[in-house]
């Protein structure tokens, strides 16, 4: 027997299921409720999206209605599977989701206005209900509601009745909208410094936020672009994708330099806030990289990343400043930095050594511990002498490179200090991925038992990649306190370890690409432990969004946002399996038949 | 001197002894099956070899060495590779993947080479490339070309028995033990890997120690036979020798029947 596509019927998917559409109802007005209660419209209507139809608060409520009527919608199509023909009933439970999300505010109103729970919710306030009533009568508010949230609803459902190409239009429309607003403050910089100021007063409003007719051109353009070189950029896809791998490698080469010089130039055309947000976004890819090395690549869970952070942090403050407390050798930074690497290796090795030979739960939360010990270790009035206790050290120079110095104040410098450490740890981390060491990595997160059985020494092996991990992170906290000119316990909190573990799954675990994609989301958008992101308003929600965003992923994408091959296998076998069995990649043993 | 050479070795998990007193030995270019009811312990026994287990007392003698208190990576490294009974390969690995990083203990380079690229981590890799695909070519044509770079996962059941003994020939072994190599296999392939273990001493040299439930491939291919019940060895010898054993009868049926060992042949 073998199995091709053509021996399988082709089944219609199911109907609507109108259970599945109630629960999504029902979840819907219970996340409205849950926004609404958490504060956020409130709290974000100061920021403009488009001026002055839609603000950052009324957002956080009415994507729910069109999201929630989608994802109801949408059916998991099988191979062999045929789409079922979408058609009115769908627009109802698209709807019927809308209402049902939107039913949850207005029960809400009724009961801010009927009920004082202020004391335990914070948000149960006048203003929200004012924000949720647009300013109006309480009546006129619900019965708004009741429209927009049937008629986002309904749109919702739309996006599959209408054919799967204007959806992705529509989406692309969407995104490439929100983008333009939330990047706002890096776009105006960026254009700034090419003095093109009259096309930003044409697009943006001046208090924040798109004008109206800016968001037009925006999503006319993101409608034009694609309808107009689309094809061009395809074509010009599937002519690398079928080059001889010689020349292949030398176009990939050619755009590597490009971007690397893209990257380099760059900061001398932002302002101070971007650039400052960007080194940011740098140390904590440094960091990534260095974790995804220890939990993506040898699969070592490792919660307590953020001790080698805070040990090269310390090592650097107390090598470079003449504020340090007990051993002040005042040595310009490179010199530092060597002693830096060398001295987080051997704590790497220290801290690595006894936590290296637990497994899985265990393991993770023994590194946990290690790391708020080290934590404590610079709090400790024990050590105070040497390194501050909670005073910390003050006073630390800025790194000089000769032709200027790199410091806080001056965030370019710092920014392109960020960009030569995080090339050399892309190049580390790309370089033993594809080596020996690499591979045993690979094979010790497959199955240890097995790779020790093969002759992988996997007690050096895993001390390696804790060593690797610790040095790429020293990098980043030698860089930080340069940066920054002092530096505290308080900023090595165990919450570091658990966003920089964040950043690495929501990027893409063990893929390099990822790790930066998820850190320029993450900590460029949101925002990191201390540093506000580009949506400044946020801060207060941040964590919020992080969870709701990790749990999200760990459903439907655990993977990441730009997956590692391996992994997306790993995580979905099954899938992968059944998938290459009906299009006959699989091999059965049946084939040795004709061999 | 023989290769292998086992003392007086007893392994005990609580009170329960899973070998008990066990004398052992192979000669280099040797082919000896283990074989025995379940639980006879000879999974115990290629553990302990192979150093995942400590046995309580007694010696593993390898090429006058003793192997004692050795990690299993060290064992591999002086020579001794096995394959498991339950399939374990690194599933999501490539196939090449698979039999490059069982040369680990054969190679030595580091960071350095590897960031710097040094023209000695080039040729090892290329080194390790090439007889990697060597090793996989012993198997024809069913684990090199194409297959090379697809995960070791969708590899057919026959093959990824047939890729673990690559994966262990791949650690240039001395000794090979293999765990049930042609388990699930149906007939025809079975007698196919039955040639192939006869290979693997005539062409790479390996000695070769088996368990195996499947008598025809034990009577084709081994030199002894090596009987094992409750972690003793009852008897050993040629085949013809071991299957009229009378305690060997006994083992399998539990009490003596005239000439019944022709039923063990449909047994595994």
């Amino acid at each position: 027997m073998t199995a091709t596509s053509d021996n399988l019927s082709m089944l219609e998917a199911p109907g609507i299921n109108w259970r599945r559409q109630i629960r999504f109802a029902l979840v819907g007005g219970l996340s409205s409720v849950f926004i609404a209660l958490a504060g956020m419209p409130v709290g974000l209507d100061g920021r403009n999206i488009i001026q002055p139809v839609l603000s950052m608060g009324y957002l956080a409520l009415l994507w729910v209605p069109f999201v929630f009527a989608s994802l109801a919608g949408s059916v998991v199509i099988l191979e062999g599977m045929s789409e079922r023909e979408r058609d009115a009933k769908d627009l109802a439970a698209g709807a019927l989701v809308g209402l049902g999300s939107s039913a949850g505010l207005i029960i809400l109103m009724v009961l801010i206005q009927n009920f004082n729970l202020r004391d335990p919710l914070v948000n149960w306030s006048p203003q929200l209900l004012d924000l949720l009533s647009f300013d109006r009568s309480t009546g006129l508010g619900m019965l708004l509601w009741l429209i927009l949230g049937t008629t986002l609803g309904l749109l919702g459902g739309a996006m599959h009745v209408v054919p799967a190409k204007v959806r992705s239009r529509i989406l692309a429309v969407a995104l490439a909208v929100l983008a333009v607003s939330v990047l706002e403050t890096f776009l105006t910089d960026l254009l700034e410094g090419f003095g093109l100021e009259t096309l930003t007063d044409f697009i943006y409003y001046k208090r924040g936020g798109l004008e109206v007719s800016g968001a037009i051109v925006v999503a006319a353009l993101a409608l034009l672009i694609p309808l107009l070189v689309g094809s061009k950029i395809e074509g010009i896809k599937t002519r690398v994708v079928e080059m001889p791998s010689e020349e292949r490698r030398r176009v990939n080469l050619l755009l590597l330099t490009v971007g690397a010089a893209l990257m380099l130039v760059l900061p001398f055309f932002l302002g101070k806030i971007t650039n400052e947000l960007l080194a940011n976004v740098g140390l904590f890819v440094l960091l990534a990289l260095g974790l995804n090395i220890v939990v993506g690549l040898a699969g070592i869970l490792d919660l307590g990343y953020v001790a080698f952070f805070a040990v090269g942090g310390y090592t650097t403050a107390v090598l470079t400043s003449p504020n340090s407390p007990g051993f002040s050798p005042e040595l310009p930074w490179p010199v530092a930095l060597i002693i830096v690497v060398v001295l987080t290796g051997i704590v790497g090795l220290f801290i690595g050594a006894p936590v290296i030979r637990m497994r899985g739960d265990y393991l993770a939360i023994v590194t946990l511990g290690f790391g708020e010990i080290i934590r404590l270790l610079f709090l400790s009035d024990w050590l105070s002498g040497w390194f501050g206790g909670a005073q910390g050290i003050t006073n630390i120079p800025g790194v000089d490179v000769g032709i200027g110095t790199v410091k806080g104040t001056d965030p370019r410098s710092v920014f392109l200090l960020v960009l030569v450490f995080c090339a050399i740890a892309i190049y580390v981390s790309w370089r033993l991925e594809h080596s020996r060491l690499g591979r045993a990595w690979m094979a010790i997160r497959e199955d240890e038992d097995v790779a020790e059985a093969m002759g992988v020494n996997t007690t050096n092996t895993k001390l390696m990649a804790f060593v690797v991990g610790a040095v790429l992170a020293s990098f980043s906290g030698a860089i930080f306190s340069a940066k920054v000119g002092s530096i505290f316990p308080t900023s090595f909190l165990m919450l570091v370890s658990i966003i920089i573990l964040v950043v690495v799954i929501v990027g893409g675990m063990g893929n390099i690409v990822g790790v930066i994609a998820g850190a320029l989301v993450l900590i460029g958008v949101l925002g990191g432990p201390k540093q506000p992101g580009l949506l400044q308003e946020f801060s207060q929600f941040k964590l919020l969004i992080y969870g709701a965003l990790l749990v999200w992923m760990m459903l439907k994408r655990p993977e990441g946002l730009v997956p590692n091959v391996r992994r997306t296998r790993e995580l979905h076998q099954e899938e992968f399996l059944q998938d290459a069995w009906l299009k006959g990649e699989i091999d059965t043993d049946d084939d040795e038949d004709s061999q | 001197m023989s290769m292998l050479e086992i003392r007086d070795l007893s392994v005990t998990f609580g009170g329960l002894h899973a070998l008990k007193n066990l004398h052992f030995h192979v000669d280099e270019g040797e082919i000896v099956s283990v074989i025995g009811p379940n639980g006879a312990g000879k999974t115990t026994f290629f553990n302990m070899i192979s150093g995942m287990i400590t046995p309580t007392t007694g010696d593993i003698v390898f090429e006058g060495e003793s192997l004692l208190g050795l990690d299993p990576s060290q064992v591999t490294e002086r020579g001794i590779a096995r394959t498991f009974q339950n399939v374990r390969l690194f599933a999501n690995m490539t196939i090449l993947e698979n039999v490059m990083v069982a040369q680990h203990c054969r190679t030595d380079q580091r960071v350095f080479g590897a960031l710097f690229q040094t023209k000695s981590f080039k040729s090892e890799e290329e080194a390790i490339r090439n007889y990697g695909e060597e090793v996989l070519s012993f198997f024809g044509s069913r684990l090199v070309g194409y297959r090379l770079d697809q995960p070791a996962s969708v590899l057919s059941y026959a093959n990824r028995r047939r890729l673990e003994v690559a994966r262990a020939m791949a650690t240039r072994p001395r000794l090979l033990l293999l765990d049930e190599p042609v388990a699930g296999m149906n007939p025809r392939e079975s007698a196919e890997l039955t040639a192939l273990i006869g290979r693997l001493r005539s062409e790479w040299g390996f000695t070769v120690v088996m368990i195996e439930h499947d008598m025809s491939v034990v009577r084709d291919v081994s030199d002894r036979v090596v009987v094992l019940d409750h972690g003793e060895t009852i008897a050993q010898g040629s085949y013809d020798q071991v299957a009229n054993d009378p305690k060997v009868i006994e083992a399998y049926l539990g009490r003596p029947v005239g000439s019944a060992v022709a039923d063990d042949e449909e047994a595994p």
